[in-house]
């Protein structure tokens, strides 16, 4: 099985722990909300119809995910998340990022000073290659590394 | 992206900072998805957000800085519902102390930060701004800065505009701006079909089970469904207007569903046929057991799956004005027969202040109030997710309201039976 995925690089950054795995599109207002609405300080996934997250906590990991997908306040909740400081450390999109994402992780970077990591275009591979508690390293130029 | 001189200078700070800053966040959400230019936005915004919570603390922040910049959109925009409307949704002392002082304590700050940038109205707070009570509806072509997944969806798909699936503060970004980055669905390439869905369903489908179905299954792409015209016919009437507007919400809140074409209905289908797909389409088959798989998946999320539904949401999004008076007719004949005069559980519809000032000029207006149903321009998605509604059994009969709640889904004949009394 392949241990290293090379991918774009849309904010650089270095990390080195565990992952969270989303095999489908990941909703980011029916993940976020709850943690966000009660002013956690750790996300617990919370999204009923995506059991790769629901429960999980998603503050400080590494989230693989294809896409993110659903409401077009996706970006907003992205840049509140990070501006709250209880964002996870690394996006890692499979596929191209997609609007929401982007804005999300762009609003973050120019508005917040989040140092947020986001890569995608790592291929589909990665989905089944990785699990939710394994540990991964990813580097600035945009590798991941199953560790 | 190639910027012409005038953004060049905007982009180096020659009108300000703040102009500079949400320039520099739209070129680089640009750059990433290859976009060549910027293109003028040709009509008027809609904002995705229209609440005041108080942990959006970024929105007040930039919000200020815009307004202190001076800052204002050419064109008037509109705006989501409301997360309150304490006169038609009535909620107990402790809720309203926690929506208020807690949850949406920015509310009234909020919206008078939309009006000093260029807010529409007082009633320009709806999900359904498309309508034509409302005013804000794009002509075929336009460009729009719109968020709001289930406006852009339609705004693509039923009127044939142009516009992305932007995200909240990128929409007013671009408003403000007076342009936004060309790629994906504002390019005649973006807007081809990647995939054929194909209905081979007995009946007309659910409009939110179907769109259901197809967001999950497409997710981001655009799907050009054939077979569905079978039963809604080749023109956009009142009826394949409201249908479309349900069935294109739960593509994009089931999935991530910016364009849709129906052969032989939506405009550029009607255009271009097939040369709207792309090489090497994928395909879906729909029939009715696809339907009743994708419906019987969906959770309940009641701690007691068998309780009996406290509150019903209608409308959302937001109800048509001919969708009102279908309701209405239908309680009329469903509470016949369960020879009820009021409904059984308290039912809240929830239709754009513009369309229910139309309405309540109705006959059917004075029957539905007098079945004891409760008319409100609010956002039900607001209403419910939270920690305070989240508990209780709310019933619907939105897939969108369905996703971002723990509200329960009926199909629209049972949502009917349930609240006349019809069925427990």
């Amino acid at each position: 099985m392949k241990k290293i995925f090379k991918g774009r690089v849309i904010c650089a950054g270095e990390y080195e722990g565990e992952c969270v795995v989303s095999r489908q599109g990941l909703n980011t207002l029916a993940t976020f909300q709850k943690s966000a609405l009660m002013n956690k300080k750790k996300v617990i996934g919370s999204d009923q119809n995506n059991k790769d997250v629901d429960g999980k906590n998603l503050t400080g990991v590494a989230l693989i995910l294809p896409q993110t997908i659903g409401s077009t306040t996706g970006g907003l909740v992205i840049q509140t998340i990070c501006q709250m400081k209880i964002n996870p450390s690394a996006l890692l999109f499979s596929e191209e990022i997609d609007s929401l994402a982007a804005s999300g992780v762009i609003l973050a970077k120019n508005w917040e000073n989040s140092n947020i990591i986001a890569i995608d275009k790592l291929g589909n591979d990665i989905l089944s290659a990785v699990k939710t508690g394994d540990k991964i390293r990813v580097s600035k130029d945009g590798m991941v590394e199953i560790l | 992206m190639k910027l012409t001189e005038e953004e060049q200078k905007i982009l180096s700070g020659s009108e300000g900072e703040t102009k500079a800053k949400i320039m520099r966040t739209l070129v680089e959400f640009g750059d990433l998805f290859g976009a060549t230019e910027f293109v003028p936005v040709s009509t008027c915004g809609h904002l995705v957000t229209s609440f005041g919570i108080g942990l959006l603390k970024p929105v007040y922040r930039i919000m200020d800085e815009i307004i202190g910049a001076g800052l204002k959109t050419p064109y008037p925009f509109t705006v989501d519902p409301r997360p309150i409307d304490y006169k038609n949704v009535k909620c107990g002392l402790l809720n309203k102390l926690i929506f208020s002082k807690v949850m949406y304590s920015k509310q009234k700050e909020y919206e008078a930060q939309l009006s000093k940038i260029g807010l529409k109205n007082k009633n320009a707070f709806t999900c359904a701004c498309y309508l034509e009570e409302v005013g804000n509806t794009p002509k075929y072509g336009d460009i729009l800065s719109w968020a709001e997944s289930s406006a852009v969806v339609f705004a693509n798909s039923v009127l044939g505009a142009r516009c992305n699936r932007n995200s909240g503060m990128l929409d007013i970004f671009g408003a403000l701006i007076g342009k936004v980055p060309k790629f994906g669905l504002l390019t005649d390439e973006g807007r081809k079909a990647d995939f054929v869905v194909e209905v081979r369903t007995s009946k007309l489908p659910e409009a939110q089970i179907l769109g259901s179905a197809i967001g999950m299954r497409v997710m981001e792409k655009v799907p050009y469904v054939v077979g569905l015209d079978k039963f809604l016919g080749n023109e956009l009437n009142d009826n394949t207007i409201a249908y479309l507007k349900d069935f294109g919400a739960a593509t994009a809140s089931n999935g991530a569903v910016g364009l849709y074409h129906i052969e032989n209905l939506t405009p550029e289908a009607k255009k271009f046929k097939t040369k709207l797909l792309k090489e090497n389409v994928e395909r879906y088959i729909i029939d009715d057991e696809e339907l009743e798989r994708v419906y019987q998946s969906y959770p309940i999320m009641w701690k007691k799956k068998d309780q009996k539904p406290s509150l019903c949401f209608i409308g959302c999004p937001h109800l048509s004005f001919s969708q009102l008076v279908k309701w209405t007719e239908n309680l009329e004949t469903a509470l016949r027969e369960s020879g009820r005069k009021k409904v059984k559980v308290r039912t809240i519809m929830t239709s754009a202040p513009d369309v229910v000032e139309r309405f309540k000029k109705t006959e059917s207006y004075k029957k539905l109030i007098g079945y004891g149903v409760k008319i409100s321009s609010i956002c039900p998605l607001m209403f419910t997710n939270n920690p305070i509604a989240g508990g209780k059994p709310i019933i619907t009969n939105s897939n969108k309201l369905r996703t971002y709640s723990k509200a329960r889904y009926f199909k629209d004949e049972d949502i009917l039976k349930i609240i006349s009394g019809v069925k427990e």
